[in-house]
């Protein structure tokens, strides 16, 4: 037999998987990098809030009530005298960390459902995408606050509610990758080897569905973190004296022409964490375009 | 290593699809033919060809074998074992003495996953060996299909359309199978390729005693390979013969037109040569001529062809044809 070693000597340095090469693509990018740069910047303010600022978020000290930005305090004052610069590095802690749980609630939920919505069809599929239909029949902001009425207020239960909210988009779109990738030939041949149906879903169509996921993901992280800011703001979330971006912003509600610094930090913490996911999943999108693959 | 022992087969095997029409109260509208009424047998060790123009129903007739399709009638048997009436998990156990290889070598590997792992993955499957065992195992399969064993790592992209195809001969392979179904195997490959994987396929018959059903479009890659060729028209088996037999002595008159389709590369003589041709289309397999499904476009159609199916019937010492003039 002629052992065409020849036929394979093409070498290449390292083996080139798919998200390898939209990896590279994406750190090609230098809006993703930046985007990127300015979530780790946030992430580590979180993690360090304790060692970066010299004041207690939450300790009231009434006669440095609504003080401007100055050196002593960067970002000024609020009512009761607290250092806003700490509050909006403590409450980077617990929005970010709503933003993620929400979003991994709605995208393990999601996910799930759509898998199993495509892959087994027919009335398994109707009674899915029904409660789907049902679930996108809410404004989003109505459903969460829906299921706080029934939950009751608290951090935990915004992020289930937000969580929730967000599950619809998440089983239509793995749903409809799935319904493509079960007619694939490699499917048809993990089938012939005698595959269970789980090894099938989890081995060949979920790791082939997921990365539009990671795009959604990042550009739902916003959504997410905006309704749970936008929750706390209307005083159903983060309840006194937690820290929480959207809360502040209520808090300083009425201060807005007397002291604007307590609502501008938060409110530009908000705009760049959602800016930065929202603009991180356009350059995922265009890293893993097949089209652009070579 | 052909012997008479038969390994597979098959009895009045149908596979109709079912037409739906309308979105929300559907209803039939009749069924698609695709395989309707076949019976053949395979024997051991022996490569069965499969021909016949697109859309005749090979490659479904190859499904239902494998019961990849559950068929709509009819039976096979893998030995004494009925396939038809097999529970599902029983069947899935069968899987691994009969696999498939399938036509486009750059559709049925998942892209997401190693080579190595792609024909690791019947062995998981079936519990067969894990840890390094496994991974020697994969190392053997490699080369015995000729793939270099340091590339297990890479993806299937990092391949081209031969190296790939021994990928999935090497995944065919891996449960040491007794029957493979080549899907139109070759088709999607060059054709200096196609030379290796055909010649890699007929040594691995000899090594393994492996049995073949080889569906193929490409008549002189099915003469090269096979010991019998079945010919297929519209559902229907219309002869199978001998290799020698069938290219020698056609007798369905399907089959001569298809022989005498058959490019000779030689320009002088293929200018003089004398070509039958068949008029106009296959008819659609949702609604077949109601006789001889070639009645509608054999040159030597009579009245009878018309109004009855001709029985397939043996003519010759182990050659069989569906037709009344043969």
């Amino acid at each position: 037999m002629d052992r065409t070693m020849a036929d394979s000597s093409e070498t290449v340095a390292n083996p080139q998987s798919l998200t390898r090469i939209a990896l590279i693509r994406l750190l090609e990018d230098r809006i993703a990098l930046s985007c990127i740069g300015v979530l780790l910047l946030f992430f580590f303010l979180a993690v360090g809030a304790a060692y970066l600022t010299p004041y207690d978020p939450y300790h009231a000290s009434p006669e440095e009530s609504l003080l401007p930005p100055s050196w002593s305090h960067l970002m000024g004052t609020d009512l009761i005298g607290r250092d806003v610069f700490s509050r909006v590095l403590f409450g980077a802690r617990i929005s970010m960390l709503i933003g993620f749980i929400s979003v991994g609630i709605s995208a393990t939920i999601g996910v799930t459902l759509g898998l199993i919505a495509g892959y087994y069809g027919r009335f398994v599929d109707t009674i899915i995408m029904r409660f789907i239909d049902t679930l996108m029949a809410f404004p989003g902001i109505l459903l969460a606050l829906t299921i706080i009425a029934l939950l009751g207020p608290g951090i935990l239960n915004v992020m289930i509610a937000v969580g929730i909210g967000g599950v619809p988009s998440y089983a239509r779109l793995v749903r409809g990758s799935t319904l493509s990738i079960k007619e694939e030939v490699y499917i048809d041949a993990a089938r012939s080897v005698g595959a269970r149906d789980w090894r099938i879903m989890r081995d060949h169509i979920l790791p082939n569905a997921f990365p539009p996921v990671l795009v959604l993901i990042s550009m739902s992280y916003g959504w997410a973190f905006l309704s749970a800011a936008s929750l706390s703001f209307l005083g159903l979330g983060a309840e006194s004296p937690a820290v929480e971006w959207g809360a502040m912003l209520n808090d300083s509600r009425a201060l807005l022409w007397v002291a604007p610094w307590t609502a501008i930090f938060p409110g530009i913490a908000i705009m760049c964490v959602v800016l930065s996911t929202n603009l991180l999943g356009d350059s995922l999108r265009d890293a893993i375009d097949p089209r652009l693959r070579q | 290593m052909t012997s008479d022992e038969v390994l597979i087969s098959v009895r009045n095997l149908k596979m109709h699809f079912p037409v739906h029409q309308g979105a929300i109260f559907q209803r039939s509208r009749g069924r698609i033919r695709a395989v309707d009424g076949i019976s053949l047998d395979i024997r051991k060790g022996e490569t069965l060809g499969l021909v016949g123009e697109s859309g005749c129903g090979k490659s479904t007739l190859g499904r239902a074998i494998l019961q990849m399709h559950r068929p709509t009638a009819g039976e096979v048997y893998f030995r004494d074992m009925n396939l038809t009436s097999m529970q599902r998990n029983r069947l899935r156990r069968m899987r691994r003495h009969m696999q498939m290889i399938f036509q486009d070598p750059y559709a049925s590997l998942n892209p997401r996953m190693t080579v190595g792992d792609i024909v690791a993955e019947p062995l998981i499957v079936h519990n067969i060996s894990g840890g390094r065992k496994r991974r020697e195992q994969v190392q053997t399969l490699f080369e015995l299909v000729g793939l270099n064993p340091v590339f297990v790592n890479r993806y299937p992209h990092e391949f081209s359309g031969g190296q790939r195809q021994r990928v999935c001969v090497a995944r065919a392979l891996a449960l040491n199978p007794d029957f493979i179904v080549c899907d139109e195997a070759v088709a999607a490959l060059d054709v200096s390729i196609q030379a290796q994987i055909i010649n890699l396929l007929m040594e691995l018959q000899a090594k393994l005693n492996l049995t073949y059903l080889f569906i193929a479009h490409d008549l002189s890659v099915v003469r090269h390979i096979s010991d019998r060729v079945a010919v297929m028209y519209l559902g229907k088996i219309v002869e199978l013969a001998s290799r020698q037999d069938l290219y020698a002595n056609p007798r369905h008159p399907y089959t001569r037109i298809l022989l005498s389709s058959i490019p000779v590369p030689n320009p002088q003589y293929e200018k003089k040569r004398r070509r039958e041709l068949l008029a106009g289309d296959p008819p659609s397999p949702a609604s077949p001529p109601k006789g001889c499904n070639l009645s509608t476009r054999c040159p030597l159609a009579t009245a009878e062809c018309y109004k009855h199916e001709p029985e397939f019937r043996e003519m010759g010492r182990g050659h069989w044809a569906a037709c009344f003039r043969a």
